[in-house]
Order: structure tokens, then C-alpha cells, then sequence
């Protein structure tokens, strides 16, 4: 099946129909892998088990900003080619982008409280991950303002090509500005900072935390389908009712 | 497992990423077994797609 193909949402959906199982299956024995891990991996010299919070908030903040850039991605996609599943894909990313944003806010004032000393403060890393989830809810909150889904996708590409400039300010936010969050210790020039007995757990927690978010955007692709179809039809139903005027 | 003096943020962290990650499974199942009944229950008043008459071809819109 060519790629092209997946623009019929019919074909979508019966792809997604029958890779969801196995994706769900794949995802939960990588998050058995990856709880294993982090179960058995070493305290940090200086943060002693926090270090253990990191597993899930790393990759949480990773797939905050990966989905932001992929409804950056789809709103080209909606804009430049009017690819039909282009809105599809950014109206179903975004409230999962929120969840992920969330935890990534709430581990991290949990991690900071034994650590800083302070549940929150008000510098660039912190106050820029607010920002892009408060992003997050304002694209929500536009999907479901504007009614007819192909004028709201239109607005909500406009506002998260915008909401991208807010993806480099939080990645180097911690070399820009001076902040109590620490500078990028996987993602940077020179490789890994971090030792392989923690990384290993983080890397194997990011691809479970990312091939759950694959699972979970799949599925509601599916439903933002479904959720068009029962629009269309019950917009042709009343169209034929008597008196309707069509 | 010993988690030290901070074993409560490290639960408390742990316990709500559980509940956003089983909240956004139950979130996609609801949504999606809504969608499904409302489109049955459109087709028992005898509405149906026109691709759906037709055979399916090339959409244009997800629609």
C-alpha cells in the first residue's frame, strides 16, 4: 500500500483497525521492559531515588514538545497540501500533547520539591512548558469553539505554527537563560552525560512513552473519523426532514 | 525497594502517571464506542454514507 493510499480515511481506518492490537501489545511489553528497569537501576549519588521520577518525566517532556511538532507538521499538511487526514491527525494529537505536557509539569514540581527545595519557579524552562501546555488548551478549546471542523483546522494550523517558535525556546532555555533546571544531558553535542545504567531505563521508558502515544493517536484518529461521519450524516438527515427547505 | 526520605513525591509521581495514562486509554475507548453507536444507530434510521451505497473510493475529505 503506498503511502498516498492513507489519505482514504476508509483506508485509514481499517489500517489502524488492524495494527492497534499489535501496537497495544508491543507498548505494554516495552512498559514491562522499561518499569523492570527503572525498578532495578541505581540511585543517583546526588538525588539519591528521585532520580527515579526522571524516567517519567523525560520522557513525558519529549513528547509535549514531539507533539507540538507534529501538529506543526500537520498544520503544513492542512495549510500548504489540504491533505485530508492533516487536520484529523492535529485535532486528535492535541489533547494527548496536554496529557503528556501535564505529567511532565507535575513530575517535574515533584521532583523539584526534595531537590530545589520548591515545587515552582518562575524561570525559562518552567515558565515555557506552562506556556506551550496553556498552547495546548487554547487549540482544544478552538477546535471545539469553531463548529464546522474544515474552518477551525484552518485557524488551529495558523495558531500552532505560531505556538512552534515556543519548541527552541524551551529546548535551549537552559543554555539561554540562567535557571534552576539542569542543561540537557541526553540531547546534546558530545553525546549522553548521563551513565548507562540510568540511560538504558530512560531510553527504554522513552520508547514505551512514545509507542503508547503512536497507539493512543492512531486510535483517536480513528474516532475523529468516526466523529465526522456521524456529523456528515446527521447534516444530511436534517437536510431531508420535512420542512427543511433542502 | 528502598526510595529514602523522598519515597512520597516518588509515588505520588509514579501513581499520576498512571492515572493520565489510564485516563487517555479510557478517554480513546469511550470516545471511540460513542462514535460507533451513534453512527449505528444513524444507520438504523437509514442514513448511510454515498460511498458507503457506492463502494468505497478516494475521499477527499475525512468525512
Amino acid at each position: 500500500m503506498a503511502l498516498i493510499d492513507l489519505a482514504n480515511p476508509t483506508r485509514f481506518l481499517n489500517l489502524a483497525h488492524r495494527m492497534l492490537p499489535w501496537l497495544a501489545e508491543i507498548t505494554a511489553a516495552v512498559f514491562a521492559i522499561g518499569l523492570y528497569l527503572t525498578y532495578g537501576a541505581p540511585d543517583d549519588y546526588q538525588q539519591g531515588a528521585t532520580v527515579k521520577i526522571m524516567f517519567i518525566h523525560v520522557p513525558s517532556a519529549w513528547l509535549g514538545m514531539f507533539c507540538w511538532g507534529l501538529m506543526s507538521l500537520a498544520a503544513l499538511g492542512t495549510l500548504v497540501w489540504r491533505h485530508p487526514l492533516a487536520d484529523v491527525a492535529a485535532k486528535a494529537a492535541a489533547p494527548i500533547g496536554a496529557a503528556f505536557t501535564f505529567l511532565c509539569l507535575v513530575t517535574g514540581s515533584l521532583w523539584g520539591r526534595p531537590m530545589w527545595g520548591t515545587y515552582w519557579v518562575w524561570d525559562a524552562r518552567l515558565t515555557s512548558v506552562l506556556i506551550l501546555f496553556l498552547m495546548y488548551l487554547g487549540v482544544i478549546a478552538l477546535w471545539r469553539t469553531v463548529e464546522d471542523p474544515s474552518r477551525a483546522a484552518r485557524a488551529v494550523a495558523i495558531l500552532t505554527l505560531v505556538g512552534a517558535i515556543n519548541l527552541p525556546i524551551i529546548k535551549w532555555s537552559v543554555d539561554w537563560w540562567n535557571t534552576l533546571h539542569q542543561p540537557a544531558s541526553v540531547l546534546k553535542l558530545g553525546g549522553p552525560s548521563i551513565y548507562p545504567t540510568i540511560l538504558i531505563p530512560l531510553l527504554v521508558m522513552a520508547l514505551a512513552f512514545t509507542l503508547l502515544f503512536v497507539t493512543l493517536h492512531i486510535a483517536a484518529m480513528g474516532n475523529e473519523i468516526l466523529r465526522r461521519r456521524v456529523r456528515s450524516l446527521m447534516l444530511m438527515q436534517a437536510q431531508s426532514a420535512p420542512g427543511s427547505g433542502a | 525497594m528502598n526510595l529514602g526520605p523522598h519515597a512520597t513525591f516518588i509515588i505520588a509521581a509514579y501513581a499520576i502517571a498512571a492515572l493520565v495514562v489510564i485516563g487517555l486509554i479510557l478517554w480513546v475507548e469511550i470516545d471511540n464506542r460513542m462514535q460507533r453507536q451513534q453512527l449505528a444507530k444513524l444507520k438504523e434510521q437509514g442514513m448511510t454514507r454515498r460511498s458507503a451505497k457506492s463502494g468505497e473510493k478516494p475521499a477527499e475529505s475525512a468525512a
